[in-house]
């Protein structure tokens, strides 16, 4: 079984950033940046699917400038088999992303693609889905729970009110939630290991792949500032400014 | 302009979120139709037909459609939902399952979880946890949107008369079946509708800890909520998570006890009306939030505060 990996490039989850005063976007130059934490849990779960012997080969994908090499190199060294590299611009739309993957499905012979449920900048929550649309695979989305047997995939989701289960037929997608596995650390040596591993380089073009999109950013803005407001001494005050002040209780 | 909204429902009623995207839906402005699908599920129908503001109500009733799979659901909405200017749904884990799959049917983008209507084809949503807030434009022919709740207020429930009409369209796929669902029972209001929410991080040390907060939560009438933290430690099941990765609430008071204040939960809490900061450390960044902090240990201050409320 192939398993195929999409890991994306972003800014460090940790890192605080800043929308630019002229409303054109994020200030990213010189961020730290660091593989999505929800694609680490797919890189995670791809490689114990094939220490358990249920995969033969983890492929990871990146679609970016060539920066985003480095994300598959930390995949790679996580224990991927191979990587791709999409060359296109950074910030390629959902859409345009699903399409990508699409052609690498098919291409590849792909039986399972696993995918963080959304990166932590666009905030999208799009592309497992739309993927599933195009190639007609069956999703099991916002997984905590997965389990690969007998050409299906069994996922207990992540839902509103509590867990849900449902079972695919492979080929699938499926998107990961937090709690599905906690990732590990590359160490040195698998770190050394995965600069011998082959990264392919593909164009979105190649691939006849348009990478338009109908969506146009017209401007970011920093939310309005919420201020602190006062410390209280204690319940009593609490209790009595919450009626009588905020009138809240 | 036509806009089709994706009825939230659990076959036996309507779910608050499709009132507020019917508010989002008029604040766009158009003829307003409805779609519920499910099975068995005529007086969610019923329900939807007597929101204000909705024209029509289309039901596709067939056991296909009675668990929500997006493979069944979306083949459906792409088919009903081609020639409208707009398709919206909450987006609630049901509407972010099947939208995009709709919107890639359809060949357009999705506008993921909008907070604000500037136009019929531009709209604000959150980017980076909601530290940054973008206004895009949609040239697409048509406009999938999802709808983040607590951003737009509830249409009220009477009012409409719209007309409720049979559709005969069945999509079913067997590429995936519904195995079963584990829903947390609870006599309290939800997360996402509550007036009044009071949430645990890691401070609170265990999940029995959390009894205290329930205790205080039965006198005010609020829902329960953790921070990611105290699910990841595993003190709570992750269906109470508010922040990017789980909920977003926007109650009219937010009690945070024992929560530092990541930007990961600030996320899912700061457009409260007024921000409570429970909390012994004093320079924990809940306190920039908050409009009333008190620097305290919460094992004394929660049981405290249930005696004299």
């Amino acid at each position: 079984m192939k398993i195929l990996v999409a890991v994306k490039r972003v800014v460090d989850a940790y890192v605080k950033i800043r929308v630019k005063s002229d409303g054109s976007g994020v200030d990213l130059a010189n961020a730290k940046m660091a593989v999505n934490p929800f694609c680490e849990i797919a890189i995670e779960e791809a490689i114990r699917l094939k220490e358990k012997g249920v995969a033969d080969e983890v492929i990871a994908v990146s679609i970016g400038e060539k920066s985003c090499q480095e994300q598959i190199r930390t995949a790679l060294a996580l224990g991927a088999d191979r990587g791709i590299h999409v060359d296109a611009a950074a910030d390629v739309q959902p859409l345009a992303v699903a399409r990508v993957l699409q052609k690498l499905v098919e291409k590849e012979g792909i039986d399972l693609v696993l995918l963080g449920k959304q990166s932590i900048d666009s905030d999208n929550n799009q592309v497992g889905q739309m993927l599933g649309a195009l190639t007609g695979m069956p999703q099991g989305t916002f997984a905590c729970k997965l389990e690969v047997a007998d050409g299906k995939a069994v996922v207990t989701r992540e839902v509103d009110g509590g867990e849900q289960t449902v079972s695919l037929k492979l080929p699938a997608v499926v998107t990961t939630d937090l709690r599905l596995n906690e990732p590990r650390y590359a160490s040195l040596p698998n770190i050394m290991k995965a600069k011998k591993k082959q990264i392919d380089t593909v164009t979105p073009d190649e691939l006849g792949v348009d990478v338009s999109s109908g969506l146009k950013v017209v401007s970011v803005e920093a939310p309005p500032a919420r201020s602190a407001g006062i410390k209280v001494e204690s319940i009593d005050e609490l209790i009595s400014k919450l009626k009588t002040e905020a009138k809240v209780i | 302009m036509s806009i089709l909204v994706i009825a939230e429902h659990d076959n036996a009623a309507l779910k608050p979120a499709t009132l507020n995207t019917i508010t989002a839906a008029s604040e766009i402005g158009g003829d307003i139709t409805v779609l519920v699908a499910g099975s068995g599920c005529d007086a969610v129908a019923q329900q939807a037909a007597a929101v204000n503001g909705v024209s029509k109500v289309l039901v596709a009733d067939n056991a296909a459609y009675e668990n929500q799979l997006p493979e069944n659901l979306a083949d459906l909405i792409a088919e009903v939902g081609k020639d409208s200017s707009h398709i919206l749904a909450p987006a609630s884990t049901s509407g972010k399952n099947f939208m995009p799959r709709v919107a890639a049917l359809l060949g357009v983008a999705q506008i993921s979880d909008i907070t604000a209507v500037k136009g019929a084809d531009t709209f604000v949503r959150p980017i980076y946890a909601g530290n940054a807030l973008a206004t895009v434009q949609s040239s697409d022919a048509v406009k999938v949107i999802t709808v983040r709740g607590t951003a737009f207020d509830e249409a009220a429930k009477e009012g409409g008369s719209g007309n409720v009409e049979a559709l005969d369209i069945v999509k079913s796929q067997d590429i995936a079946t519904f195995v079963g669902e584990e829903l947390t029972e609870s006599e309290r209001p939800e997360l996402t509708g509550a007036k009044i929410v009071i949430s645990g991080g890691r401070g609170m040390q265990n999940g029995e800890n959390f009894a205290m907060l329930e205790k205080v939560a039965d006198k005010l009438g609020a829902a329960i909520g953790a921070s990611r933290a105290a699910v990841d430690a595993g003190f709570v099941p992750n269906d109470m998570q508010v922040g990017q990765t789980g909920k977003i609430v926007a109650p009219d008071l937010y009690i945070a006890v024992g929560i530092s204040g990541a930007i990961q939960h600030l996320a899912g809490m700061k457009d409260s009306k007024v921000i409570v900061a429970i909390n012994k450390d004093e320079e924990a960044p809940i306190f920039q939030v908050a409009d009333y902090g008190l620097v305290a240990d919460l094992f004394q201050a929660i049981p405290e505060l249930e005696e004299k409320l």
